[in-house]
């Protein structure tokens, strides 16, 4: 099986100019890799690195040392271009924060990653629908802006752009954190079905439960300390 | 595919002070990128070169021109350099009243930059600057009414549909929502990030404002003191700060 995600000898720490120069290491030598398929799960005590490795892998954070491959593209080296090409077609991210401008209705929230790829209009947004009705966000709130929407109801905001497009990659940050029961079975749900399709999965997942559901294996991520 | 913006050694002095020096970047079709630095960085020293509004000292930008090929802004003709600036190339001011003319109305500030490249059927003008007042949000029946008797969020909407009425590939902007309300602020983003979208522009936007540069660009240079100091992806620089004078900008956001 190929890799879909590769990560290779990979440090990271933080030099806090403005606070003495204190220098903090975060990680040193982190490797694992997913192949299309596969759901990994980060784990680990909080401070551990987690979300760290999660946004190196998604070029949020820069590495200090080693590689981090999604597909064929290098994306520890890519250009700033590359990047923003990678997380349109291959690498998506559902974070644990919702962040949108500001008065753009729900639906055009969740179909503009379906947008920028080129997607018809009609398209995108009944696509943004069917996964907003299946999330059990009320219609009355679709043309509403999410900026007023309770933690839950965002989070699954979120989630629903972050599956709207057949990401082959996806980075998965506490998903189901403050999901009812209900909606939690169906973000459970829409992580084995984008595994079925063959997405290659990194996530981190406090609720155990839910990591015994959809995850093929687990990494400690306190070791690359 | 090339760059539609080559910068390289962009120099600019001032006497002795330095404005900006030596700075290049490429730039490529669809691409916004943000300039940010407090005032007196040099972001706006560096855009009026970049837009021809400054003469530099030393340095080329290379523009790759849909009629033209590619030439270098800075040893073009003047005939040639207003031929861009009217048709390929569009500057959005930070004050509105720097961008339209203040005693024409709003109509004929959409319609002159069409009859600039040309457009002489006068019921087609209208129907343009018609459609393009539609589109930044102004009523039909102001049409005829002078920017004057608009609001600022109102002048700056329609210093954008002058600007981007005659199809332009790059466009300028300085502080394009500075010294407007917030709730303004907030229309006016997302109707840029629309317009750019939709007419796949590319542009350079210079601004102090964090929160505007990270949702209307996709990479940033951060300026100090006329150099760059850190460029990237808008969002890594922002959440992974290398410099320490980057690290003390994010750090002086405040949260609202």
């Amino acid at each position: 099986m190929t890799a879909m995600l590769k990560i290779s000898g990979v440090s990271k720490s933080f030099t806090l100019h403005n606070q003495a120069g204190v220098k903090i290491p975060v990680m040193s030598e982190a490797h694992l890799s997913v192949s299309a398929g596969e759901c990994i799960a980060l784990v680990g005590p909080s401070g551990a690195g987690k979300s760290t490795l999660m946004r190196m892998a998604y070029g949020n954070y820069l590495v200090d040392a080693g590689e981090i491959w999604v597909g064929d593209v290098c994306l520890s080296s890519a250009s700033p271009r590359d990047i923003l090409m990678l997380r349109r077609q291959t690498l998506g991210y559902v974070s644990q924060f919702l962040r949108v401008v500001p008065r753009v209705p729900t639906t055009e929230v969740v179909a503009e990653p379906l947008l920028a790829l080129g997607v018809e209009r009609e398209v995108a947004h009944e696509r943004a629908i069917t996964l907003l009705k299946a999330l059990n966000i009320p219609q009355r709130l679709w043309s509403l802006s999410p900026m007023t929407f309770s933690g839950g109801e965002q989070q699954r905001v979120n989630i629903a752009r972050g599956f709207i497009h057949t990401y082959p990659v996806l980075l998965l940050d506490e998903p189901t954190a403050s999901l009812d029961a209900e909606n939690r079975a169906v973000v459970l749900s829409l992580i084995e079905q984008a595994r079925a399709r063959g997405a290659a999965i990194l996530g981190i997942f406090h609720d155990e439960a839910a990591r015994e559901q959809v995850c093929t294996g687990e990494i400690d991520v306190s070791q690359f300390l | 595919m090339n760059p539609i913006l080559r910068a390289t050694g962009i120099t600019r002095r001032y006497g002795e002070r330095i404005g900006c020096a030596d700075i290049g970047f490429d730039l490529y079709p669809g691409e916004v990128m943000g300039i940010v630095g407090e005032s007196g960085s040099g972001k706006s020293t560096l855009l009026n070169c970049l837009a021809g509004q400054l003469t530099p000292d030393a340095g080329s930008i290379l523009f790759d021109s849909a009629q033209q090929g590619v030439c270098d802004l800075l040893t073009l003709s003047e005939m040639q350099r207003r031929t861009l600036a009217r048709t390929e190339l569009a500057f959005v001011h930070q004050n509105p009243r720097d961008g339209l003319r203040m005693s024409v109305s709003a109509g004929g500030n959409v319609g002159e930059r069409l009859m600039g490249v040309g457009a002489r059927h006068y019921a087609n003008i209208r129907e343009q600057a018609l459609s393009w007042l539609e589109r930044v949000e102004i009523p039909a029946d102001r049409i005829d009414d002078r920017p004057s008797q608009f609001s600022g969020g109102m002048q700056q909407r329609l210093q954008i549909a002058r600007n981007l009425v005659t199809g332009p590939r790059l466009v300028f902007m300085d502080e394009p929502t500075g010294g407007l309300d917030v709730s303004v602020q907030a229309r006016l983003l997302d109707l840029l990030r629309g317009l750019v979208r939709q007419m796949g522009l590319s542009a350079i936007v210079v601004t102090h404002d964090l929160a505007v540069v990270r949702l209307l660009a996709d990479r940033i240079l951060v300026m100090k003191d006329g150099q760059v100091i850190e460029a990237g992806l808008t969002d890594q620089v922002l959440d992974d700060p290398h410099h320490a004078y980057t690290q003390l900008l994010v750090a002086s956001v405040l949260q609202a």
